[in-house]
């Protein structure tokens, strides 16, 4: 390893400098304007008053309900795309025929762009001419209000986000997997193991090391996953009821121009998330280098 | 072959079968639409292809709609986030994994905790600084932006990536009187390569992309970059149904071909660049 620090400052220096102008900059900007009364009306004379924008925020019972919308949203998304994801490496891992042809075929709904994904299921979820409803149509002879209640609309997010989030947990596991010696098995079948006990006291302790950071990050990009809720239920329809916390802040901060108000809301998502991952922060090796 | 292994391989192909309808379904359907007649867009057909199938609607995209405009719009800003993007990466992974200096820990979590960052606390001041200064429809903006999303990533992927070749290498290099830099420039970037590659996908996908940050930044409709261009289809889906999947296919096809090319190398990229725990 190098001691010349000089150098290293001069390699991170261009990518921090970018980082410093899009996330930096306007993260302070952004913590002044939630203690500050900014609004349509007080555009550039705007003052500051204090935390009055997170304590309304707080007492609101909009957001206590969009906040347990969220984690039901979150924790649903993670848990099928973990155990889909995990059940399909495990099946792809056997010696099998085909088994490129179906991973590659199991990676498209990752390769392709999320607002193409989004807007696509939006047309298949139409209540008279989306596939999904003549399907169910054909095959049960019944249909769905998808897109025009509240709850159709979250299911219809959600089978979205399902469908485009499960091969990224897919492609972990299965990199997890081909990582584990076979020896292992090898060893544990001659002590007269059973095939679940390798997989409780093999497969799963050695796949928690690549596992639990690729949850992490999926748990912070589904709470925060604006494209899916917001082009899906097309900007919250039926009349708002269809948010989660982060295409909430975007109509109230963009539609009604309520900018103190989103800002504060912003604030304490990110708080939210910080408070969730610290525990995985501090506790990873993460920085640690391998010499 | 044992009968109880036969019934359990019918069970493994039964549920990859499922699940690769499932993931292929949906695709198939947008290429269906965009090869229905435009007089026939609103039909309850669910034919894998359409018995009077024509590119018509293809026609009419390039023809009738700028969509070759916002195609070269797409691509100018795309590739020039690639360049930067590869750019930032590679030499920001590189001082993670071989230097050590003061603030290198706090500087990597940092860049961790730029995920955390709802898209709004970026966009709304930005939104602001936009409005006061009147400075819509600069690509400059887009592309400094772009860059910066798949950063953290990328920089993270880079360095796992440089962690796996051998430090002796560039001692040898050293005493044989090359500079540290041409070192890096020399030796360890070109060994770099299949990390190299992915970063550059997925810098140029992050471009390619995305819709909400042009949506803010970009007004002047002969600007549009694709994901703007497609929404102002698919904002009217009644009438622009066959437009939008004949553009979301030819948007899609590039993009998609790429990542199944690279997929191989994105296995073990992916495990390389992952935290570890």
């Amino acid at each position: 390893m190098f001691r010349n620090a000089r150098l290293a400052y001069g390699y991170t220096a261009p990518a921090f400098l970018v980082l410093g102008l899009v996330v930096l900059y306007p993260f302070i900007y952004n913590v002044i304007i939630s203690f500050s009364n900014m609004n349509l009306t007080h555009f550039r004379d705007w003052r500051l008053i204090g935390l009055h924008h997170y304590i309304s925020v707080l007492t609101e019972r909009t957001f206590w309900w969009i906040l347990i919308k969220t984690v039901l949203w979150t924790a649903l998304n993670v848990f099928f795309h973990v155990s889909i994801g995990l059940f399909l490496a495990l099946l792809l891992h056997r010696d099998i025929r085909g088994r490129t042809v179906f991973r590659t075929l199991l990676i498209l709904p990752w390769a392709v762009p999320q607002y193409i994904t989004a807007l696509t299921w939006r047309g298949l979820f139409n209540a008279e001419y989306g596939a999904v409803n003549l399907i169910l149509e054909n095959t049960f002879g019944f249909t769905l209000p998808w897109l025009s209640t509240e709850w159709g609309a979250f299911s219809a997010c959600l089978v979205t986000n399902i469908w485009l989030g499960f091969p990224f947990m897919m492609i972990v596991a299965l990199g997890g997997l081909q990582s584990i010696p076979q020896e292992l098995y090898e060893a544990a079948e001659i002590d007269g193991s059973t095939r679940l006990d390798r997989f409780r006291h093999i497969t799963l302790p050695l796949l928690k090391p690549v596992m639990v950071p690729a949850v992490t990050l999926g748990v912070i990009w589904t709470f925060n996953n604006f494209n899916v809720v917001w082009l899906v239920s097309n900007g919250g329809e039926p009349s708002d009821t269809t948010h989660i916390l982060v295409s909430w802040v975007y109509k109230t901060g963009f539609t009604y121009f309520r900018l103190g108000y989103a800002a504060a809301f912003s604030m304490i998502i990110f708080i939210i998330l910080l408070l969730f991952s610290w525990n995985f922060i501090v506790r990873t090796r993460a920085t640690e280098n391998v010499y | 072959m044992k009968p109880g292994r036969r019934v359990n391989n019918i069970f493994v192909y039964a549920v990859l079968v499922l699940f690769t309808v499932f993931a292929v379904y949906p695709i198939t359907r947008v290429i269906a639409i965009s090869l229905r007649p435009g007089d026939r867009l609103l039909t309850k057909s669910l034919a894998l292809i359409p018995e009077d199938a024509t590119l018509s609607t293809y026609a009419r995209l390039f023809s009738e709609q700028p969509f070759l405009t916002w195609m070269a719009n797409s691509l100018l800003v795309s590739i020039a986030v690639m360049i930067v993007g590869v750019g930032l990466a590679s030499t920001a992974g590189y001082a993670f994994s071989r230097y050590k200096f003061r603030g290198r820990d706090a500087a990597m979590i940092a860049m961790i905790t730029t995920q955390m960052f709802p898209v709004t606390m970026l966009l709304l001041p930005l939104f602001i600084m936009l409005i006061k200064l009147h400075l819509y429809d600069n690509y400059l903006g887009l592309i400094v932006a772009y860059s910066a999303t798949a950063l953290p990533f990328t920089t993270w992927q880079m360095k796992g990536y440089y962690d796996t070749i051998p430090f002796s290498l560039e001692e040898a290099a050293g005493l044989d009187g090359c500079s540290p830099f041409s070192t890096f420039w020399r030796i360890i970037l070109p060994l770099a390569a299949p990390a190299l590659v992915i970063t550059a996908l997925f810098s140029f996908m992050a471009a390619w992309s995305e819709y909400l940050v042009a949506a803010v930044l970009i007004q002047d409709k002969n600007l549009f970059t694709l994901p703007l261009g497609l929404k102002t289809f698919a904002s009217n889906l009644e009438v622009a149904w066959g437009l939008y999947s004949a553009g979301a296919v030819v948007v899609s096809i590039p993009v998609v071909l790429l990542f199944l090319f690279l997929s191989r190398w994105l296995i073990s990229g992916l495990t390389l660049g992952s935290v570890k725990g």
